[in-house]
Parts: C-alpha cells; sequence; structure tokens
C-alpha cells in the first residue's frame, strides 16, 4: 500500500466553495488537501465563463470567473493549502480509527480526520463527440487524452476539434505520427493565434492536413479504427486513420462519488442545514454538490456552507478544545493566522 | 407579443407567445419544448440550445457573434443555419419565426 499524506480535511473539488472552506477551516487551525480532476483551481469559474462577469458576489458589483478564483487563491494563500491536481477522487473509506482513507484514480492514498464534498455538478471529464458507434473504440484507437506520446508513434492521427487542446496536440503529435490529420468544422479557430500560425505553418509545409467538416462516421473492426467519414461544406471525404483524438470540451458527471455509501437523492447529497453533514458521520458536502430545502445553487450560499460545517468540523479534529466565536475585524489571534499581524 | 414557433424533432410543433426582450431558448423552456436543455442558463457557455432557424428566417435572425461561433463547435450536426437559441433575442420582427429543434443536444 502506498504512503498516505496526511492532512487534516480533505476537500474533493477545488471549485469556489472548496476553495473558501480553506479559509473558514484555516481559522480554526484545520489544515486542507485539495484534490481536482482540473489541472488548476476555480472549477465551473474557471472552466466555464472565466471571462464572464458575476454580479451577486457580496460587495463585488462585478467581478470575472477567473477574477473571483485569483481573489480566493490570494485570500486562503495564508493557510497554505496543498492541491493536488489532475486527479479524480475514485475511493473513500473509513478508517478503523474513525478518519478516512481517500484515493485517486492514480492511485495516490491520503488520510484525513475530516472530507468535504465540494464537487459541484460533477468531476469535469471530456465530451464524447456525437459519432455513432464511437464507444466501441474508445480506450483502443479513440482517445480523449494525451497520457504518452510514445503511443502514437507511427499511427495515422486524426484529430477533432478547434481549441487550444487540439491545436497544441497537433503540434506535438505531427513529429511523431507517420500521418496528422486535422478535422474542424470552420476554418476559424478557438485556439491562441500562435498555435494557429504554427499548424497553419506546418499545413502549408505539407507536414499534416487539414480538412474542413464533421466527423459522421467510423469504420474499423475489433476497436481498431481504420477510417473515419468527414462531412465537409460540399461533399464527404473518408480519411484513413488508426487513431483518433477528439477534442470536444469537458463536460461535468458525477462520477465516483455515487460509489461512495453516501445517501444521494437525483445526484445530490442531502445534508442537514446546520452542519452540511451527510448521511455519513465526518463527511460533509457544500457547494452545488449538495441538496437541502430552499437550496439555492449560488457561490455566496456556497461559502455560507463552507462557515457552518467548519464549525462541525472543528468538533471532529479538536474534540476537546472550545471554538469561540471571534471577527477577524478584531481578534488577534485571528490576524496572526492570516499573517497580518506579528 | 411576438408568436414564436418550435418544431421538435419528432415533429411535434409549439406555437409559444413570446416578450420582447427574452430570448428564443427562454421561450423554450418556459413552454417545455423536448429537446432544449440549456445547461448554463444562457451564459452562452455550452451548446445544449442549438436550433436550427427556418431557412426563410436565417437573415432576419442573423449570423453569431465569434463567441456563439466557437460554442458551436461543440454542438452536434451543425448547420450554416444553426443558433445558440440563449443568443437570439425576440423582437417585432421575428413576428412568425419558426425554430427547429435538432435530434440531440451534443
Ligand atoms: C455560465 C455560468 C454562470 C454562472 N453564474 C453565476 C453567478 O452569476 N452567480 C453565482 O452565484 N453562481 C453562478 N454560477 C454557478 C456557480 O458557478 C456555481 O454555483 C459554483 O461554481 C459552485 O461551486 P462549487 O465549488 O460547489 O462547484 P464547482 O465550481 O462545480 O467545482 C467542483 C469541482 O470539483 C471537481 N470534482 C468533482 N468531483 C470530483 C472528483 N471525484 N475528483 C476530483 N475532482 C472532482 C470538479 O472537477 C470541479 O472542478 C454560474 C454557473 C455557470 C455555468
Amino acid at each position: 500500500m502506498t504512503q498516505a499524506t496526511k492532512t487534516d480535511v480533505l476537500i474533493v473539488g477545488a471549485g469556489p466553495v472548496g476553495l473558501f472552506a480553506v479559509f473558514e477551516l484555516g481559522l480554526l487551525d484545520l489544515k486542507c488537501h485539495l484534490i481536482d480532476i482540473l489541472d488548476r483551481p476555480g472549477g465551473q469559474c474557471a472552466e466555464l465563463y472565466p471571462e464572464k462577469p458575476i454580479y451577486d458576489i457580496p460587495a463585488w458589483p462585478v467581478i470575472s470567473g477567473q477574477g473571483l478564483v485569483d481573489r480566493l487563491m490570494e485570500q486562503i494563500s495564508p493557510f497554505d493549502p496543498q492541491f493536488t491536481f489532475n486527479r479524480i477522487v475514485a475511493g473513500l473509506e473509513r478508517l478503523p480509527d474513525g478518519g478516512f482513507r481517500v484515493t485517486t484514480d492514480e492511485g495516490e492514498a491520503f488520510e484525513a480526520k475530516v472530507v468535504v464534498i465540494a464537487a459541484g455538478g460533477g468531476s469535469f471529464q471530456p465530451k464524447r463527440p456525437p459519432i455513432p458507434g464511437i464507444e466501441a473504440y474508445e480506450g483502443k484507437s479513440v482517445f480523449y487524452a494525451v497520457r504518452r506520446m510514445e503511443e502514437f508513434r507511427g499511427e495515422n492521427l486524426l484529430i477533432v476539434g478547434g481549441g487550444d487542446s487540439a491545436l497544441d496536440w497537433t503540434l506535438n503529435l505531427q513529429p511523431v505520427a507517420r500521418r496528422l490529420t486535422l478535422v474542424h468544422r470552420r476554418p476559424e479557430f478557438r485556439a491562441a493565434p500562435d498555435s494557429v500560425n504554427k499548424m497553419l505553418a506546418l499545413k502549408e509545409a505539407g507536414k499534416i492536413d487539414f480538412q474542413v467538416g464533421q466527423v459522421r462516421a467510423l469504420s474499423g473492426e475489433n476497436g481498431m479504427l481504420k477510417s473515419a467519414m468527414v462531412k465537409g461544406p460540399d461533399d464527404e471525404v473518408e480519411i484513413a486513420c488508426t487513431r483518433l483524438l477528439p477534442f470536444f470540451g469537458l463536460t461535468m458527471k458525477l462520477g465516483p462519488v455515487a460509489e461512495w455509501g453516501i445517501n444521494l437523492n437525483e445526484n445530490l447529497i442531502p445534508v442537514d442545514t446546520e452542519k452540511f453533514e451527510t448521511s455519513e458521520p465526518g463527511i460533509f458536502a457544500i457547494g452545488d454538490i449538495n441538496h437541502y430545502p430552499g437550496k439555492l445553487k449560488l457561490i455566496l450560499s456556497g461559502f455560507h456552507e463552507a462557515a457552518l460545517m467548519a464549525q462541525a468540523a472543528k468538533r471532529i479534529v479538536h474534540p476537546n478544545e472550545k471554538v469561540v466565536f471571534q471577527y477577524t475585524t478584531s481578534s488577534t489571534s485571528l490576524q496572526k493566522k492570516l499573517g497580518v499581524v506579528g | 407579443m411576438t408568436k414564436l414557433t418550435f418544431i421538435a424533432f419528432d415533429g411535434a410543433t409549439f406555437e409559444v407567445e413570446a416578450e420582447n426582450g427574452s430570448t428564443v431558448m427562454e421561450n423554450a423552456i418556459r413552454n417545455g419544448v423536448p429537446g432544449i436543455e440549456a445547461e448554463c442558463g444562457g451564459a452562452c457557455a455550452c451548446a445544449t440550445c442549438h436550433v436550427y432557424v427556418d431557412e426563410e428566417w436565417t437573415d432576419v435572425v442573423g449570423q453569431p457573434e465569434a463567441m456563439e461561433e466557437d460554442m458551436l463547435d461543440f454542438a452536434y450536426e451543425v448547420q450554416p443555419n444553426s443558433r445558440l437559441s440563449c443568443q437570439i433575442r425576440v423582437r417585432d420582427e421575428l413576428d412568425g419565426l419558426v425554430v427547429r429543434v435538432p435530434e440531440r443536444q451534443a
């Protein structure tokens, strides 16, 4: 068994609510470790709407999704939260001593006295493109991520999409692939202009092919791809390929949360409104993932839930300490924790 | 009030009276038009309110802006008359507009 990383509170999901929980728990001297499948903090705010304005964060008449995440990261930095990104929390089990053991899809293990599920709308996972029968090829010749470039050496590669992932992998895999074709439904791209220029240069030099169109059908056998039918603006073309990499963005799926033995109701976790605890003592759920009468899926509500949850978490981790209610404005002990007084 | 007609994928027709200033998506949701999901609530941040604008209406409705084009990359069976219905605002000129719902949203 791998050596487990120990922490007071393990937070599943580094969306805005998971991030603010670090602050409320930190004021009560609890250390946090956060795990997220994304490669950066911020959840929906960072992934779905980084540049869009939010108008209902108290005292911020307007702030962008990414702006909010940046401010939260700054606000929680005194508490030195630990992050593990690009990992999905796969397992959660109770230890004999009452704490929890949490494991990731890559086999890392964590031990915590309290677990906070701040999993929002679920974990972000690649969107499956609407190509009939694609499931049969997944994991054999259709991949949604590149773990090792070597696996694509000498293959006839078809990359589909017009965003940064599609363009970055086109540039990176071109030298190892036997032949690489990029397919996008239009000649304009969402990706960074610099990558687009580099891709166009490769195309001009005859090193890759670019086809405007949408993939309609796949053919092959036993999960191994032979060709793809691409419908262009005028006609259909058949492109020979042995590997397909579709990059159609991310969508949220509940994922492994359903397997942790916690009561669920229509993919949400019912909690009480005093502690925001789940059906399992010591496991809390805050933010978009939870449900209670009157629940609103707002960032503001998630922040409130984090504050109340922290009080209950404190009593579990430090059962013999008395929790005194204090204001950050006037308490020198809180200000010391925040690093604003000596 | 402006009249809109939604034609679901199975051919069912929904005629609705829409308020100017609302979005075509909002009217679909309010009237339970099947096949319009609108996951992100109208922020042009998903592509699950995709519709085909009737050929007669494409000029009046107009073309998508760059951000909407980017989101349409994630939609299913995109055609030249594809739009995200959350980005079409109801106004007098759209009285009688007909839109079709695709087989599926992404
Ligand atoms: C377009 C749009 C506009 C919005 N506008 C507003 C607004 O104006 N005001 C407002 O208050 N709210 C708004 N919201 C809603 C707001 O973004 C959510 O309420 C908020 O993001 C919820 O935060 P959260 O931390 O609970 O979850 P999320 O932001 O969903 O983050 C959850 C994180 O957990 C991760 N995760 C889940 N399961 C796992 C797992 N098993 N392993 C690893 N990681 C996992 C996910 O990858 C994700 O990063 C908007 C949402 C959208 C989509």
